[in-house]
């Protein structure tokens, strides 16, 4: 470990020290309480038994790293990158759980793709949990060069009471193409934080889609720069929570350089007693002229008792750009259940049939098949009309 | 086939069926006429299991089985089938799909066996062009972004797939052109037979020139007020309603 890194540490667990967890009193944290992490003595596996894993697209990737409770543990697959460089793009200073993660950091993937370079495929980076009391803090970090074009595909799962507090950092540089996934299916009874960084500079292109399934209590933060004229972001979202599932979804799209153009479309499904988060906002610099940013956040609740807080919020520091923000939380369409069932598909199917509607949006814009066939069976969605 | 006996009925609250009774053989077509507010979509509603219209009295029994009982989904497995007025669209619901499902569902009730993919296209290629359904509508969501028409001769394409005993169409023609009305009316008869049952449930005749009813009844203020053949529906066209029971009529031109 280089002096730099190991100055770095030290300073993120003071920083983490004096800030402390985060607390329902914090603005960006008044919906969600990690209170039940503290009465856990978290202790770090650093050397975990490898296990394989259903989640695996081994072959199907081009490349697929497995981290086991934050370790590094598998690769597969032929295609050599190189090494990123040690970027932060994190604020640590002010986020606890990057500070948490920097403090605690352990592996992760390291890729860089250079200038001009197409990658043919994906890549899956695979971090699974194993085991009640242990916590891990990957770090991912990836540069992906000016015009280069590259597909990433994360996955998280595993099984236990264990808690996973990730980071992943993107840097796309001038004209370079970015297709992000993050699949968040914990064990039901794993705790999972995960902050998602990306920076993008001129005409950069990137499409991160954010698929929350598993956890007991699950964040993910996304945290877009458009640091470069004429880059463009779009995040997609979906939760899906039931039980006493709580799922938050956070994302900040700073628009700082102008013609940027951004686009959200989050979606939550929440049933029985579970609890859903989306709290999205969008920031444009008085520099950023000509922007163009969109954010929608549709919900749907199946039970009495499903909780949804929806917070959408625009700063907006000057007066040429073109923002619109909308935010819905309903019910299954009585209408619409009805005609199915007058047509002789039973109530509970009829049901599925609505929530897979709406839920089939995201995923079908999916455009990694396996993983979009993956996410298709974990929310138990039919192969289709000719399945 | 249906045994309707002194129904009273209604939706929040609101009595609108006020004991009607009705009797419908294998093989028949009836028509029901009637003013708005008379009664003639509760009866559908009602007769199909929608939620939230109650029934506070009477009785209704499909192949001397209760209906009232049964949940909407067991209704049609039944052989009951509502073309409805108001067919409502489904975004992200494939129409292949949500099809097969219903047929298969209504299949497995009937102890038959399951069609598959092919079998299941084929079968639904033909009926489609009974109603002169394009089939790319068939791989849009339900409904979704189609005209009027189009939804109503979905509603008479989906019965055609699902065979039902007894059809109830719900003010099918309304908004329908004269090619549309002909269309759906052709589709109906083709299904016909011996077996096969129709409820006709529209305000105006044109309908039953191309779909030739075996009995007429007037629904006024919740109850049939007269019956009679064919001839009746033309005698209504002629003189409207208000010659049958003013009383009634007016009562509920006043609810309507």
């Amino acid at each position: 470990m280089t002096n730099a890194i190991a100055t770095l540490r030290e300073e993120a667990a003071e920083r983490f020290a004096q800030l402390g967890w985060p607390t329902p009193r914090i603005e960006e944290w008044r919906y969600t309480n990690l209170s039940p992490l503290l009465k856990i003595d978290w202790r770090a596996d650093d050397a975990p038994t490898f296990v394989n894993s259903p989640e695996s697209l081994a072959g199907k990737a081009a490349l697929e790293l497995v981290f086991i409770n934050g370790r590094f543990a598998q690769r597969t697959g032929d295609t050599r990158f190189g090494e990123a460089a040690d970027v932060r793009i994190g604020d640590w200073e002010r986020n606890r759980m990057v500070a948490l993660n920097y403090a605690n950091e352990q592996d992760g993937a390291r890729i860089d793709i250079p200038a001009n370079t197409v990658v043919e495929g994906f890549i899956h980076l695979l971090f699974l949990g194993r085991g009640d009391g242990v916590w891990s803090h990957p770090r991912n970090v990836i540069t992906v060069g000016s015009n280069a074009q590259v597909t990433i595909v994360e996955t998280y799962a595993g099984s236990g009471n264990y808690f996973t507090n990730a980071v992943t950092e993107i840097d796309a540089q001038d004209g370079a193409r970015v297709d992000h996934y993050k699949i968040q299916r914990e064990a039901r009874e794993a705790f999972h934080t995960g902050n998602i960084y990306i920076r993008e500079a001129r005409a950069a292109n990137v499409t991160s889609r954010s698929i929350a399934l598993g956890g007991a209590i699950a964040r993910t933060e996304t945290h877009v720069t458009l640091d470069g004229e004429g880059a463009s972001v779009t995040l997609d979202g979906l939760f899906v929570g039931s039980g006493h599932q709580h799922l938050d979804a956070l994302t900040v799209v700073d628009h700082v350089k102008p013609h940027c153009d951004s686009t959200q479309l989050y979606k939550g499904v929440l049933d029985q007693n579970a609890r859903g988060v989306f709290d999205g906002r969008i920031i444009v610099r008085p520099f950023a002229q000509k922007t163009q940013s969109r954010q929608e956040n549709r919900n749907l609740l199946l039970s009495e008792t499903a909780i949804v807080d929806s917070k959408p919020n625009l700063e907006i520091h000057n007066d040429d750009v073109k923002c619109s923000h909308g935010s819905t939380i309903g019910q299954i369409d009585q209408e619409a259940l009805f005609y199915l069932r007058s047509r002789g598909i039973d109530g509970d199917e009829a049901r599925q049939l609505l929530v897979h509607a709406f839920a089939g949006e995201i995923v079908d814009r999916m455009k990694i098949e396996p993983v979009r066939e993956q996410v298709g069976r974990a929310l138990g969605l039919g192969s289709g009309p000719n399945g | 086939m249906l045994e309707i006996t002194n129904l009273h009925a209604g939706i929040d609250g609101k009595e609108i069926l006020n004991g009607l009774s009705l009797s419908i053989r294998p093989g028949e077509v009836h028509a029901i006429m009637g003013p708005n507010g008379s009664g003639k979509s509760t009866l559908a509603n009602v007769l199909a299991g929608r939620p939230r219209y109650e029934v506070t009295k009477g009785e209704v029994l499909f192949e001397g089985k209760n209906l009232l009982d049964m949940p909407a989904e067991e209704r049609a497995r039944e052989g009951v089938f509502l073309a409805m007025q108001y067919p409502v669209e489904i975004p992200g619901v494939n129409n292949i799909y949500f099809l097969k499902a219903a047929i298969n569902a209504v299949r497995k009730h009937r102890g038959e066996e399951e069609l598959d993919a092919m079998e299941f296209l084929q079968m639904a290629r033909e009926k489609m062009k009974v109603v002169e359904l394009d089939e790319a509508f068939m791989n849009r969501g339900v409904n979704e972004g189609f005209s009027g028409g189009e939804k109503k001769r979905n509603e008479i394409f989906q019965m055609a797939v699902l065979d039902p005993k007894l059809a109830i169409l719900d003010e099918t023609d309304s908004g329908l052109d004269i090619d549309a009305l002909r269309i759906v009316a052709q589709g109906v008869n083709t299904l016909r037979t011996e077996k096969h049952s129709v409820l006709v449930i529209t305000h105006y005749q044109r309908l039953l020139r191309y779909l030739v009813p075996d009995f007429v009844h007037v629904l006024a203020n919740g109850r049939i007020v007269k019956s009679g053949g064919k001839e009746l529906a033309e005698e209504l066209e002629q003189k409207g309603y208000e010659w049958l029971d003013p009383v009634a009529t007016s009562k509920d031109a006043e609810v309507a």
